[in-house]
């Protein structure tokens, strides 16, 4: 299953090193990764999506990066409301035929036009990786020469509906 | 205002000093007695304030050796081993020494030279990213880049190193931040808000720990070198004699709980006691304490503790879990979880059936072997060795036959006596280490128990005995194999014996003699007694080469894949 994991780690040299490097050896596949500064400069915060098999290495997995020393807080944000956004740069084919068709067409995505020249625009779209991937999916038919997506960053929503359940050798 | 200010400035300029200075003064601060190391370009700068200070140091011949023997003194101790090597290949060859504390838990502080900062990245002479080969082999690493940061960052290290679960601790110093001035100041406290390890245990877990003794009828304690760690012997004793628990030890947890102790049922694992492995398969409560339920100790987790309900205490809560399903966790350190369990004083469980049937096995089924007048048989050559040493010595071994002959037949009734590369299995360790215990406990007789294959992986370190005249005695268990992998072959490779056969060998005793240490080949019983009890008396470093039965194998034995109850060779 998918997780998405938030670890607020000191800005120091060395930390995403040490933090993929514990993913690596223990074996779990990161599927995005983002990297930020937070309200304080002197701390970072990181945003992953991991696959992992059960929530037994899930657990294992926000234990082993609890224990370094220049992690300060790690949360499984999985199973909380949580509002979670991805930033996507798409570069499409365009005949003066289809631009102004894809203008109408990337209109409810909200998406933006960034850069437009005789063969070809970009667009910027933000949103949860599902809405990205149903704009890509959209845009394919045109020709997609470029896309660049962020990964997803997420924080979780001031009011939590319930609260996890723990398993019983839960401890975290 | 302004005079102040120059005042202040006065002050500080005044005491300005090296980076090399400072971290001798750092080393002062955390009295280290003693450093094992090997110098070299990068490390020239704080060599020199090595040797204007007089600060102890042991020079090996090799850097390997340095860290194994710190990793010795380490672990007879209770103090980190303080390491010093010089950049690239000096540090690169601490390697699997920084792999072995890890695994084992073991508390050192590792200083490496760097390149200077201009040149980093460059790929400079003897330049080697060592941080980055061992940010997964060290608790937690640093590259100083500022002379006056030294302080607080040797603080934090010998802070993280000897704290929650021990482990190494490196810092790289590229050569320009030795040189470099730095104001002298004190260092304020350690902060350190990403690292905050749980003592104390969670009273509630351990109320249903204590509601579970009640129940349970057969309850287990399976302990390991976290009890060492934590100095929690007393504690434990206490705790297991009040509920009348049966203890097993892991192989590295040998010595936390007395060996001749009637509650005692040895070690469990791959070569463990019956008794021992057959309590953690019946059992109906295990309570492990500092144990990490490595694969050589449960065998099959099919078949491990199936009836059991788990409770794991121990200090880092990334191992609860981690193997072994647990219904009652307690982060917390050994020593204050039961110190707290034996404040509650709760209802005890009937374990007496059990106790009784489990020391039914101890009896009927103890470690065996077969002896014979021709050959000296290397469980033989333990036993001798126990009862010669009165069961006091500090014994080291590397990986392999001699070990496990060792940790079955060399009984340890105090702590802190038995040094031995349990996770890692490093061959070449035993010699190195017990040069360290021997450094860290000169009052007490030590002995490197190594195999001939392990021996000659790091032997080169009979120019420290030499040296420093230390009466280690090492004792050669020579079958002229690499034991265990031809065991291995025996068994599961009918009978190839690819690579294993070290019919060729230096002879010993002549080795030895050419670095002024006295030896000898023992054939027999005798020889070995007389020979041991010579070289403790004599109060000086000596080689003995035992010429052992060479197609001895360990058992009992645990197949690969096979459950604890799978024992082969269980009668001899």
């Amino acid at each position: 299953m998918r997780r998405i994991i938030s670890a607020t780690v000191l800005n120091e040299s060395g930390v995403l090193n040490r933090l993929t490097g514990l993913l690596t050896k223990r074996q779990f596949n990161i599927e995005n990764i983002t990297v930020g500064h937070t309200e304080d400069p002197a701390v970072s915060k990181v945003t992953l999506t991991v696959w992992v098999e059960d929530d037994r290495k899930a657990e294992q997995l926000v234990k082993q990066l609890h224990k370094q020393i220049n992690i300060l807080k790690v949360r499984d944000l999985t199973n909380m409301a949580l509002v979670s956004r991805e930033l996507a740069l798409i570069k499409v084919l365009t005949t003066p035929d289809t631009r102004s068709e894809i203008k109408m067409l990337i209109e409810p995505f909200r998406a933006t036009v960034l850069d437009v020249s005789l063969e070809n625009v970009t667009l910027e779209v933000t949103g949860d990786s599902e809405k990205v991937d149903a704009l890509i999916e959209l845009l394919r038919p045109y020709g997609i020469k470029e896309i660049s997506r962020t990964g997803i960053t997420a924080i979780p929503r001031g009011t939590q509906k319930k609260v996890l359940e723990l398993h019983p050798y839960s401890i975290m | 205002m302004k005079a102040s200010w120059v005042a202040e400035q006065k002050t500080v300029e005044s005491s300005l000093v090296s980076g090399a200075e400072l971290f001798i003064q750092g080393l002062q601060n955390e009295n280290v007695d003693v450093v094992f190391g090997y110098p070299g370009g990068a490390v020239l700068p704080i060599y020199d304030a090595l040797y204007k200070a007089e600060m102890k140091h042991v020079l090996t011949r090799h850097e390997q050796g340095a860290i194994h023997a710190a990793q010795g003194y380490a672990r007879v101790t209770g103090n980190p081993g303080v390491v010093l090597a010089t950049s690239g290949p000096g540090a690169t060859n601490l390697v699997t020494g920084i792999a072995d504390a890890m695994i084992d838990s073991i508390p050192l502080v590792i200083f490496t030279g760097q390149v200077a900062t201009k040149v980093i990245g460059t790929d400079a002479f003897q330049e080697a990213d060592i941080v980055g080969i061992t940010m997964p082999i060290t608790k937690h690493n640093y590259q100083v880049q500022k002379a006056e940061d030294l302080p607080r960052i040797m603080k934090e290290a010998f802070h993280i190193a000897n704290t929650g679960r021990k482990g190494p601790v490196l810092i790289d110093i590229p050569k320009d931040i030795a040189v470099n001035n730095a104001p002298l100041k004190e260092v304020s406290d350690i902060h350190l808000p990403g690292y905050q390890p749980t003592l104390k245990p969670n009273i509630l877990q351990v109320k249903r720990l204590n509601e579970a003794l009640q129940m349970a009828k057969k309850p287990v304690l399976l302990t390991g070198a976290g009890v060492l760690a934590a100095k929690a012997e007393e504690e434990l004793l206490a705790f297991a004699e009040y509920y009348q628990i049966p203890v097993a030890q892991t192989l590295l947890g040998l010595g936390g709980f007395p060996a001749d102790h009637p509650l005692c049922y040895g070690m469990a694992g791959m070569h463990g006691t019956y008794a021992a492995n057959m309590a953690l398969y019946d059992c109906d409560l295990l309570i492990g304490v500092g144990a990490r339920f490595d694969d050589r100790l449960t065998g099959n987790l099919e078949h491990f503790a199936k009836k059991a309900v788990v409770a794991h205490i121990d200090i880092d809560p990334a191992e609860i879990g981690k193997n072994v399903p647990t219904e009652i966790p307690i982060v917390g350190c050994a020593k204050e979880t039961l110190k707290a369990l034996n404040q509650t004083c709760g209802e005890k469980g009937n374990s007496s059936e059990w106790v009784i049937q489990l020391s039914k096995y101890r009896s009927e089924l103890p470690l065996t072997y077969k002896s014979n007048d021709k050959e000296l048989k290397p469980q033989k050559l333990m036993e001798i060795l126990h009862e010669v040493t009165k069961g006091a010595a500090i014994v080291s071994t590397d990986v392999g036959q001699h070990q496990m002959w060792a940790a079955q037949y060399y009984t340890f009734s105090t702590s802190n006596r038995w040094i031995t590369s349990g996770g890692l299995g490093t061959m070449g360790f035993g010699f190195p280490a017990a040069i360290g215990a021997k450094v860290g406990r000169p009052d007490l007789p030590v002995v490197a128990v190594v195999g001939d294959g392990g021996f000659q992986m790091t032997l080169q370190e009979l120019g420290v005995l030499q040296d420093w005249e230390l009466p280690v005695i090492v004792v050669i268990v020579n079958n002229k194999s690499l034991g265990m992998v031809r065991q291995w072959q025996e068994i599961f490779y009918e009978k190839r014996y690819s690579h294993s056969l070290l019919d060729i060998q230096p002879d010993f005793v002549k080795l030895a003699a050419a670095y002024g240490i006295e030896g000898k080949r023992a054939e027999n019983e005798d020889e070995v007694r007389e020979a041991l009890e010579a070289a403790l008396s004599s109060k000086k470093p000596f080689v003995l080469d035992c010429a052992v039965s060479a197609d001895e194998n360990v058992y009992p034995m645990i197949a690969p894949g096979k459950g604890l109850h799978e024992m082969i060779g269980v009668r001899g």
